[in-house]
Protein backbone atom coordinates (compact mmCIF):
# COMPACT_ATOMS: atom_id res chain seq x y z
CA UNK A 1 0.00 0.00 0.00
CA UNK A 2 1.41 2.95 -1.22
CA UNK A 3 1.00 7.08 1.06
CA UNK A 4 -0.88 8.64 -2.06
CA UNK A 5 -4.45 10.54 -1.83
CA UNK A 6 -7.33 8.16 -1.23
CA UNK A 7 -5.43 4.86 -0.68
CA UNK A 8 -6.13 3.16 2.42
CA UNK A 9 -2.90 4.24 4.86
CA UNK A 10 -3.91 8.26 4.36
CA UNK A 11 -7.57 8.32 4.85
CA UNK A 12 -6.83 5.92 8.29
CA UNK A 13 -3.85 8.35 9.18
CA UNK A 14 -6.08 11.25 8.29
CA UNK A 15 -8.99 10.07 10.28
CA UNK A 16 -6.78 8.96 13.90
CA UNK A 17 -4.54 12.03 13.65
CA UNK A 18 -7.23 14.52 13.15
CA UNK A 19 -9.26 12.88 16.09
CA UNK A 20 -6.08 12.59 18.46
CA UNK A 21 -5.33 15.88 17.44
CA UNK A 22 -8.94 17.22 18.24
CA UNK A 23 -8.92 15.11 21.35
CA UNK A 24 -5.48 16.94 22.45
CA UNK A 25 -6.61 19.89 21.70
CA UNK A 26 -9.01 20.23 25.11
CA UNK A 27 -5.58 20.00 26.74
CA UNK A 28 -3.67 22.57 24.61
CA UNK A 29 -6.32 25.10 25.54
CA UNK A 30 -6.15 25.02 28.54
CA UNK A 31 -2.52 25.04 28.98
CA UNK A 32 -2.41 27.67 27.08
CA UNK A 33 -5.36 29.65 28.57
CA UNK A 34 -3.39 29.44 31.86
CA UNK A 35 -0.18 30.32 30.48
CA UNK A 36 -1.77 34.11 29.18
CA UNK A 37 -3.97 34.18 32.85
CA UNK A 38 -0.63 33.39 34.47
CA UNK A 39 -1.76 30.31 35.95
CA UNK A 40 -0.39 26.71 35.41
CA UNK A 41 -3.74 24.48 34.32
CA UNK A 42 -3.73 21.14 34.33
CA UNK A 43 0.16 19.57 34.50
CA UNK A 44 -0.20 16.57 37.24
CA UNK A 45 -0.97 13.55 34.98
CA UNK A 46 2.40 12.53 33.48
CA UNK A 47 4.41 14.75 31.97
CA UNK A 48 3.18 18.00 31.91
CA UNK A 49 0.05 16.90 32.25
CA UNK A 50 -0.29 15.18 28.90
CA UNK A 51 -2.10 12.35 30.16
CA UNK A 52 -5.18 14.47 31.14
CA UNK A 53 -6.91 14.04 28.17
CA UNK A 54 -6.64 10.27 28.97
CA UNK A 55 -8.01 10.17 32.21
CA UNK A 56 -11.00 12.66 31.09
CA UNK A 57 -11.45 10.11 28.36
CA UNK A 58 -11.80 6.98 30.97
CA UNK A 59 -14.16 9.81 32.83
CA UNK A 60 -16.32 10.43 30.02
CA UNK A 61 -16.97 6.66 28.55
CA UNK A 62 -17.38 5.45 32.16
CA UNK A 63 -19.95 8.36 33.21
CA UNK A 64 -23.81 7.60 32.69
CA UNK A 65 -25.40 7.60 29.49
CA UNK A 66 -28.67 9.28 30.45
CA UNK A 67 -31.52 9.73 28.02
CA UNK A 68 -34.15 12.09 29.62
CA UNK A 69 -37.54 10.41 29.39
CA UNK A 70 -39.70 13.44 27.66
CA UNK A 71 -36.70 13.74 25.46
CA UNK A 72 -37.17 12.05 21.66
CA UNK A 73 -35.12 9.31 21.60
CA UNK A 74 -34.46 9.11 17.80
CA UNK A 75 -33.13 12.50 17.31
CA UNK A 76 -31.92 12.71 20.42
CA UNK A 77 -29.27 9.83 19.72
CA UNK A 78 -29.02 11.19 16.54
CA UNK A 79 -27.68 14.79 16.66
CA UNK A 80 -24.23 14.12 18.23
CA UNK A 81 -23.52 11.98 15.49
CA UNK A 82 -24.30 14.45 12.89
CA UNK A 83 -21.71 16.83 14.19
CA UNK A 84 -18.93 14.66 14.33
CA UNK A 85 -20.14 13.19 10.71
CA UNK A 86 -20.07 16.31 8.78
CA UNK A 87 -17.17 17.71 9.99
CA UNK A 88 -14.86 14.53 9.49
CA UNK A 89 -16.21 14.42 6.57
CA UNK A 90 -15.60 18.04 5.97
CA UNK A 91 -11.80 16.86 5.94
CA UNK A 92 -11.93 14.07 3.34
CA UNK A 93 -11.81 17.29 0.63
CA UNK A 94 -8.65 19.29 2.57
CA UNK A 95 -5.77 19.14 0.69
CA UNK A 96 -2.86 18.44 3.74
CA UNK A 97 0.28 17.81 1.37
CA UNK A 98 0.97 16.40 -1.64
CA UNK A 99 -0.16 13.03 -1.86
CA UNK A 100 -1.45 13.22 1.34
CA UNK A 101 -5.37 13.63 1.34
CA UNK A 102 -8.43 11.67 0.85
CA UNK A 103 -10.20 12.57 -2.45
CA UNK A 104 -9.01 15.06 -4.75
CA UNK A 105 -12.52 17.07 -5.74
CA UNK A 106 -13.69 19.41 -8.08
CA UNK A 107 -15.81 20.35 -6.09
CA UNK A 108 -13.78 20.76 -2.47
CA UNK A 109 -15.48 24.44 -1.43
CA UNK A 110 -18.89 23.52 -2.40
CA UNK A 111 -18.39 20.48 -0.21
CA UNK A 112 -17.28 21.92 2.55
CA UNK A 113 -20.47 24.48 2.80
CA UNK A 114 -22.72 21.87 2.14
CA UNK A 115 -21.22 19.67 5.19
CA UNK A 116 -21.41 23.04 7.16
CA UNK A 117 -24.52 23.56 6.25
CA UNK A 118 -25.82 20.03 7.21
CA UNK A 119 -23.55 20.75 10.55
CA UNK A 120 -26.68 22.86 11.30
CA UNK A 121 -28.90 19.80 11.69
CA UNK A 122 -26.89 18.74 14.74
CA UNK A 123 -27.75 21.66 17.43
CA UNK A 124 -30.87 22.09 15.44
CA UNK A 125 -32.03 18.12 16.82
CA UNK A 126 -30.31 18.09 20.01
CA UNK A 127 -32.14 21.57 21.36
CA UNK A 128 -34.98 20.79 19.85
CA UNK A 129 -35.28 16.75 21.05
CA UNK A 130 -34.16 17.62 24.57
CA UNK A 131 -37.54 19.33 25.74
CA UNK A 132 -35.63 21.81 27.52
CA UNK A 133 -36.47 25.63 27.55
CA UNK A 134 -32.71 26.24 27.97
CA UNK A 135 -31.99 24.04 25.14
CA UNK A 136 -34.64 25.02 22.62
CA UNK A 137 -33.30 29.00 23.35
CA UNK A 138 -29.82 27.53 23.01
CA UNK A 139 -30.42 25.74 19.35
CA UNK A 140 -32.81 28.67 18.02
CA UNK A 141 -29.79 30.91 18.32
CA UNK A 142 -27.74 28.48 17.09
CA UNK A 143 -29.73 28.00 14.13
CA UNK A 144 -29.76 31.62 13.48
CA UNK A 145 -26.52 32.22 13.87
CA UNK A 146 -24.98 29.06 11.78
CA UNK A 147 -27.25 30.00 8.87
CA UNK A 148 -26.23 33.22 8.93
CA UNK A 149 -22.96 33.01 9.25
CA UNK A 150 -22.56 30.14 6.59
CA UNK A 151 -23.68 33.23 4.30
CA UNK A 152 -20.71 35.38 4.82
CA UNK A 153 -18.57 32.66 4.92
CA UNK A 154 -19.21 31.28 1.41
CA UNK A 155 -19.36 34.71 -0.08
CA UNK A 156 -15.56 35.35 1.48
CA UNK A 157 -14.40 31.87 0.12
CA UNK A 158 -15.25 32.90 -3.75
CA UNK A 159 -12.95 35.66 -3.77
CA UNK A 160 -10.47 33.02 -3.38
CA UNK A 161 -12.56 30.89 -5.92
CA UNK A 162 -12.45 33.57 -8.41
CA UNK A 163 -8.60 34.16 -7.91
CA UNK A 164 -7.98 30.52 -8.97
CA UNK A 165 -11.02 29.75 -11.39
CA UNK A 166 -11.33 26.32 -9.70
CA UNK A 167 -13.18 24.93 -6.64
CA UNK A 168 -10.70 22.10 -6.22
CA UNK A 169 -8.42 22.67 -3.06
CA UNK A 170 -5.37 21.19 -4.20
CA UNK A 171 -5.18 23.60 -6.72
CA UNK A 172 -6.36 26.54 -4.84
CA UNK A 173 -3.00 25.82 -3.03
CA UNK A 174 -0.90 25.38 -5.92
CA UNK A 175 -2.01 29.03 -7.34
CA UNK A 176 -0.52 30.47 -4.08
CA UNK A 177 3.08 29.72 -5.10
CA UNK A 178 3.64 33.01 -6.22
CA UNK A 179 2.33 34.60 -3.11
CA UNK A 180 -0.54 33.99 -0.79
CA UNK A 181 -4.22 35.02 -1.16
CA UNK A 182 -4.30 36.86 2.01
CA UNK A 183 -2.96 39.69 0.86
CA UNK A 184 -4.93 40.68 -2.19
CA UNK A 185 -7.54 38.70 -0.05
CA UNK A 186 -7.19 40.53 3.18
CA UNK A 187 -10.80 41.76 3.36
CA UNK A 188 -11.99 38.20 2.23
CA UNK A 189 -9.72 36.66 5.12
CA UNK A 190 -11.04 38.43 7.99
CA UNK A 191 -14.42 37.63 6.91
CA UNK A 192 -13.74 34.06 6.59
CA UNK A 193 -11.98 34.03 9.99
CA UNK A 194 -14.98 35.59 11.97
CA UNK A 195 -17.57 33.23 10.19
CA UNK A 196 -15.58 30.61 10.67
CA UNK A 197 -15.62 31.35 14.33
CA UNK A 198 -18.81 31.84 14.50
CA UNK A 199 -19.58 28.95 12.40
CA UNK A 200 -18.10 26.39 15.09
CA UNK A 201 -19.92 28.67 17.44
CA UNK A 202 -16.36 28.87 19.94
CA UNK A 203 -15.80 31.96 22.05
CA UNK A 204 -16.32 34.51 21.78
CA UNK A 205 -19.63 33.75 19.81
CA UNK A 206 -20.55 30.59 22.09
CA UNK A 207 -24.12 32.10 22.05
CA UNK A 208 -26.00 29.02 21.57
CA UNK A 209 -24.14 27.28 24.98
CA UNK A 210 -23.51 31.01 26.81
CA UNK A 211 -23.37 29.57 30.27
CA UNK A 212 -24.12 32.58 32.09
CA UNK A 213 -27.21 33.03 30.20
CA UNK A 214 -28.59 29.69 29.05
CA UNK A 215 -27.22 26.60 31.17
CA UNK A 216 -25.49 25.04 28.79
CA UNK A 217 -27.74 25.96 25.59
CA UNK A 218 -28.70 22.96 23.29
CA UNK A 219 -26.59 20.02 25.22
CA UNK A 220 -28.07 20.80 28.28
CA UNK A 221 -29.49 17.41 29.16
CA UNK A 222 -26.56 15.84 27.60
CA UNK A 223 -24.44 13.16 29.75
CA UNK A 224 -21.67 10.88 28.89
CA UNK A 225 -19.84 10.07 25.70
CA UNK A 226 -22.85 11.89 23.76
CA UNK A 227 -22.08 15.09 25.05
CA UNK A 228 -18.41 13.86 24.61
CA UNK A 229 -19.46 14.48 20.88
CA UNK A 230 -20.46 17.30 20.97
CA UNK A 231 -17.59 18.65 22.80
CA UNK A 232 -14.78 16.45 20.71
CA UNK A 233 -16.92 17.81 17.17
CA UNK A 234 -16.63 21.77 18.37
CA UNK A 235 -12.70 21.51 18.93
CA UNK A 236 -12.91 19.03 15.06
CA UNK A 237 -14.74 22.24 14.06
CA UNK A 238 -12.14 24.39 15.12
CA UNK A 239 -9.58 22.25 13.53
CA UNK A 240 -11.08 22.03 10.41
CA UNK A 241 -11.59 25.84 10.46
CA UNK A 242 -7.78 26.26 11.20
CA UNK A 243 -6.92 24.37 8.14
CA UNK A 244 -9.49 25.97 5.71
CA UNK A 245 -7.66 29.05 6.72
CA UNK A 246 -4.58 27.47 5.80
CA UNK A 247 -5.30 26.34 2.83
CA UNK A 248 -7.15 29.21 1.46
CA UNK A 249 -5.54 32.13 2.04
CA UNK A 250 -1.97 31.00 3.73
CA UNK A 251 -0.81 28.81 0.93
CA UNK A 252 -1.85 25.70 2.69
CA UNK A 253 1.44 23.18 2.77
CA UNK A 254 3.62 25.73 0.72
CA UNK A 255 6.42 26.63 2.58
CA UNK A 256 10.55 26.71 2.32
CA UNK A 257 12.29 23.53 1.72
CA UNK A 258 13.91 23.05 5.04
CA UNK A 259 10.82 21.52 6.32
CA UNK A 260 8.43 18.55 4.60
CA UNK A 261 5.44 20.38 3.46
CA UNK A 262 3.25 18.79 6.02
CA UNK A 263 4.93 20.50 8.57
CA UNK A 264 4.56 23.60 7.24
CA UNK A 265 0.79 22.52 6.96
CA UNK A 266 0.49 21.93 10.62
CA UNK A 267 2.87 24.80 11.96
CA UNK A 268 0.20 27.03 10.21
CA UNK A 269 -3.18 25.16 11.55
CA UNK A 270 -1.47 25.15 15.01
CA UNK A 271 -0.78 28.82 14.97
CA UNK A 272 -3.86 30.00 13.71
CA UNK A 273 -5.56 27.10 16.99
CA UNK A 274 -3.38 29.29 19.03
CA UNK A 275 -5.22 32.36 17.79
CA UNK A 276 -8.51 31.18 18.30
CA UNK A 277 -7.95 30.09 21.76
CA UNK A 278 -6.29 33.47 22.64
CA UNK A 279 -9.34 35.18 21.48
CA UNK A 280 -11.07 33.09 23.64
CA UNK A 281 -9.12 34.55 26.52
CA UNK A 282 -9.02 37.83 25.25
CA UNK A 283 -12.80 39.14 23.90
CA UNK A 284 -15.73 38.98 25.54
CA UNK A 285 -18.96 37.73 24.00
CA UNK A 286 -21.28 39.85 22.44
CA UNK A 287 -24.77 39.89 22.84
CA UNK A 288 -27.44 37.95 20.23
CA UNK A 289 -29.06 40.80 18.93
CA UNK A 290 -25.96 42.34 18.25
CA UNK A 291 -24.29 39.20 16.62
CA UNK A 292 -26.75 39.47 14.33
CA UNK A 293 -27.33 42.95 12.85
CA UNK A 294 -23.25 43.20 12.71
CA UNK A 295 -23.20 40.17 10.28
CA UNK A 296 -25.92 41.21 8.34
CA UNK A 297 -25.09 44.74 8.23
CA UNK A 298 -21.77 44.95 8.31
CA UNK A 299 -19.83 41.77 6.81
CA UNK A 300 -22.59 40.98 4.28
CA UNK A 301 -22.38 44.30 2.24
CA UNK A 302 -18.14 43.93 2.89
CA UNK A 303 -17.98 40.30 1.45
CA UNK A 304 -20.22 41.23 -1.38
CA UNK A 305 -18.36 44.39 -2.07
CA UNK A 306 -14.95 42.65 -1.71
CA UNK A 307 -16.46 40.24 -4.58
CA UNK A 308 -17.21 42.54 -6.82
CA UNK A 309 -13.81 44.42 -6.51
CA UNK A 310 -12.23 41.10 -7.13
CA UNK A 311 -14.20 40.16 -10.13
CA UNK A 312 -13.50 43.78 -11.49
CA UNK A 313 -9.71 43.72 -11.26
CA UNK A 314 -9.82 40.05 -12.36
CA UNK A 315 -12.12 41.05 -15.62
CA UNK A 316 -9.64 43.90 -16.03
CA UNK A 317 -6.38 42.52 -16.16
CA UNK A 318 -7.60 39.78 -18.68
CA UNK B 1 -20.68 3.45 -9.66
CA UNK B 2 -24.51 2.23 -11.26
CA UNK B 3 -24.56 0.24 -8.54
CA UNK B 4 -24.32 3.28 -6.28
CA UNK B 5 -27.01 4.65 -8.38
CA UNK B 6 -29.40 2.12 -7.60
CA UNK B 7 -28.47 2.33 -4.09
CA UNK B 8 -29.06 5.67 -3.72
CA UNK B 9 -32.22 5.62 -5.71
CA UNK B 10 -33.74 2.90 -3.35
CA UNK B 11 -32.48 4.94 0.05
CA UNK B 12 -34.41 8.05 -1.82
CA UNK B 13 -37.48 6.07 -2.26
CA UNK B 14 -37.36 4.26 0.89
CA UNK B 15 -36.85 7.69 3.33
CA UNK B 16 -39.82 9.36 0.99
CA UNK B 17 -42.00 6.50 2.05
CA UNK B 18 -40.74 7.44 5.55
CA UNK B 19 -41.64 10.67 5.73
CA UNK B 20 -45.31 10.30 4.53
CA UNK B 21 -45.96 7.09 6.82
CA UNK B 22 -44.09 9.22 9.38
CA UNK B 23 -46.25 10.68 12.18
CA UNK B 24 -43.86 12.23 14.45
CA UNK B 25 -42.92 15.76 11.75
CA UNK B 26 -39.59 16.23 13.22
CA UNK B 27 -38.64 12.36 12.12
CA UNK B 28 -40.80 13.23 8.80
CA UNK B 29 -38.59 16.14 8.29
CA UNK B 30 -35.07 13.76 8.84
CA UNK B 31 -36.71 11.25 6.30
CA UNK B 32 -36.96 14.44 4.20
CA UNK B 33 -33.67 15.39 4.80
CA UNK B 34 -32.23 11.81 3.51
CA UNK B 35 -34.12 11.49 0.80
CA UNK B 36 -32.59 14.80 -0.87
CA UNK B 37 -28.93 13.66 0.27
CA UNK B 38 -30.08 10.47 -1.54
CA UNK B 39 -31.18 12.39 -4.44
CA UNK B 40 -27.94 14.03 -4.84
CA UNK B 41 -26.17 11.13 -4.22
CA UNK B 42 -28.11 10.28 -8.13
CA UNK B 43 -27.16 13.51 -9.37
CA UNK B 44 -23.12 12.77 -8.36
CA UNK B 45 -23.05 9.24 -9.86
CA UNK B 46 -24.77 10.65 -13.12
CA UNK B 47 -22.20 13.14 -14.16
CA UNK B 48 -24.28 16.44 -12.61
CA UNK B 49 -21.24 17.18 -9.62
CA UNK B 50 -22.35 20.64 -9.80
CA UNK B 51 -26.43 19.99 -9.36
CA UNK B 52 -25.43 17.39 -6.76
CA UNK B 53 -23.53 20.08 -4.55
CA UNK B 54 -26.55 22.47 -4.56
CA UNK B 55 -29.00 19.92 -3.84
CA UNK B 56 -27.24 19.33 -0.44
CA UNK B 57 -26.64 22.64 0.05
CA UNK B 58 -29.68 24.64 -1.07
CA UNK B 59 -32.84 21.97 -0.54
CA UNK B 60 -31.13 19.77 2.32
CA UNK B 61 -28.90 22.70 3.84
CA UNK B 62 -31.02 25.33 3.72
CA UNK B 63 -35.14 24.87 3.01
CA UNK B 64 -34.76 22.47 5.18
CA UNK B 65 -33.37 23.70 7.84
CA UNK B 66 -36.00 26.53 7.76
CA UNK B 67 -38.85 23.89 8.46
CA UNK B 68 -37.23 22.47 10.83
CA UNK B 69 -36.97 26.48 12.61
CA UNK B 70 -40.65 26.67 11.79
CA UNK B 71 -41.32 23.63 13.75
CA UNK B 72 -39.44 24.46 16.56
CA UNK B 73 -41.39 27.85 17.05
CA UNK B 74 -45.02 25.74 16.60
CA UNK B 75 -44.33 23.34 19.49
CA UNK B 76 -46.28 20.27 18.09
CA UNK B 77 -46.82 17.77 20.77
CA UNK B 78 -48.02 14.43 21.25
CA UNK B 79 -51.34 15.94 20.24
CA UNK B 80 -50.56 16.78 16.57
CA UNK B 81 -48.83 13.31 16.62
CA UNK B 82 -52.14 11.41 17.66
CA UNK B 83 -54.40 13.81 15.13
CA UNK B 84 -51.99 12.72 12.29
CA UNK B 85 -52.02 9.08 13.08
CA UNK B 86 -56.06 9.40 12.76
CA UNK B 87 -56.10 10.42 9.68
CA UNK B 88 -53.73 7.87 8.34
CA UNK B 89 -56.44 5.12 7.77
CA UNK B 90 -56.51 2.06 5.07
CA UNK B 91 -59.46 3.96 3.58
CA UNK B 92 -57.94 7.08 2.91
CA UNK B 93 -55.06 5.42 1.07
CA UNK B 94 -56.79 4.28 -1.78
CA UNK B 95 -57.71 7.45 -4.61
CA UNK B 96 -54.16 8.56 -3.79
CA UNK B 97 -52.40 5.15 -4.55
CA UNK B 98 -54.66 4.56 -7.82
CA UNK B 99 -53.99 7.87 -9.37
CA UNK B 100 -49.97 7.62 -8.64
CA UNK B 101 -49.73 4.03 -10.08
CA UNK B 102 -51.36 5.40 -13.20
CA UNK B 103 -48.68 7.82 -13.05
CA UNK B 104 -46.23 5.74 -12.41
CA UNK B 105 -47.33 3.26 -15.22
CA UNK B 106 -47.56 6.41 -18.06
CA UNK B 107 -43.84 7.17 -16.80
CA UNK B 108 -42.44 3.91 -17.40
CA UNK B 109 -44.03 3.56 -20.68
CA UNK B 110 -42.69 6.85 -21.88
CA UNK B 111 -38.94 5.38 -20.70
CA UNK B 112 -39.32 2.40 -21.80
CA UNK B 113 -39.11 3.77 -25.46
CA UNK B 114 -35.81 5.01 -25.15
CA UNK B 115 -32.81 3.79 -24.71
CA UNK B 116 -30.56 4.76 -22.79
CA UNK B 117 -26.26 5.38 -22.70
CA UNK B 118 -25.66 4.61 -19.44
CA UNK B 119 -21.93 5.84 -19.38
CA UNK B 120 -22.61 9.27 -17.63
CA UNK B 121 -21.11 12.44 -18.67
CA UNK B 122 -19.87 15.11 -15.97
CA UNK B 123 -20.88 18.54 -16.36
CA UNK B 124 -18.83 20.41 -14.18
CA UNK B 125 -19.12 24.01 -12.76
CA UNK B 126 -17.86 25.98 -15.80
CA UNK B 127 -20.41 24.27 -18.39
CA UNK B 128 -23.59 25.04 -15.40
CA UNK B 129 -22.60 28.10 -15.28
CA UNK B 130 -22.00 28.99 -18.90
CA UNK B 131 -25.23 27.79 -19.25
CA UNK B 132 -26.99 30.07 -16.68
CA UNK B 133 -25.41 32.98 -17.43
CA UNK B 134 -25.59 32.56 -21.37
CA UNK B 135 -28.94 31.20 -23.15
CA UNK B 136 -31.09 30.87 -19.67
CA UNK B 137 -29.88 34.42 -18.47
CA UNK B 138 -33.57 36.21 -18.39
CA UNK B 139 -34.68 32.90 -16.22
CA UNK B 140 -31.85 33.74 -14.04
CA UNK B 141 -32.88 37.57 -13.57
CA UNK B 142 -36.77 36.89 -13.36
CA UNK B 143 -36.11 34.23 -10.76
CA UNK B 144 -33.87 36.46 -8.93
CA UNK B 145 -36.52 39.44 -9.26
CA UNK B 146 -39.13 36.75 -7.69
CA UNK B 147 -36.82 36.61 -4.42
CA UNK B 148 -36.23 40.00 -4.10
CA UNK B 149 -40.09 40.33 -4.24
CA UNK B 150 -39.84 37.36 -1.47
CA UNK B 151 -37.44 39.40 0.90
CA UNK B 152 -39.05 42.50 0.48
CA UNK B 153 -42.73 41.00 1.37
CA UNK B 154 -40.94 39.02 4.30
CA UNK B 155 -39.62 42.58 5.65
CA UNK B 156 -43.22 44.22 5.77
CA UNK B 157 -44.60 41.52 7.60
CA UNK B 158 -41.74 41.17 9.75
CA UNK B 159 -41.95 45.11 10.44
CA UNK B 160 -46.23 44.84 11.52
Amino acid sequence: MTFEVGSGLSIGAILVTVIIVAAMLIWVERRLLSLWQERLGPNRVGYFGLLQVVADMIKIFTKEDWIPPFADKFSFVLAPGIIMGVILLSFSVIPFAPGVGVVDSNIGVLFILAMASLGAYSVMLGGLSSNNKYALLGALRATAQMISYEVFMGISMLGVVALTGSFNLREIVLAQSDGWYVIPQFVGFVIFLIAGIAESHRLPFDIPEAEQEICSGYHTEYSGMKFGMFFVGEYLGLVLIASLITVLFFGGWLGPAFLPPIVWFSIKVFGFIAFFILLRAAVPRPRYDQLMSYGWLFLLPVSLINLLVTGAIILSIQ
Amino acid sequence: MILLFYIAGAVAIASTVCVILQSNIVHALIYLILSLLAVAVVFYVLGATFAAILEAIVYAGAIMVLFLFVIMMLNLGQRSQDQEKSWMDAKAWIAPSIMAAVLLAQFLNVLSQYDYDLVPAEVGVLEVSALLFGPYVLAVELASILLLAGLVSAYHLAKK
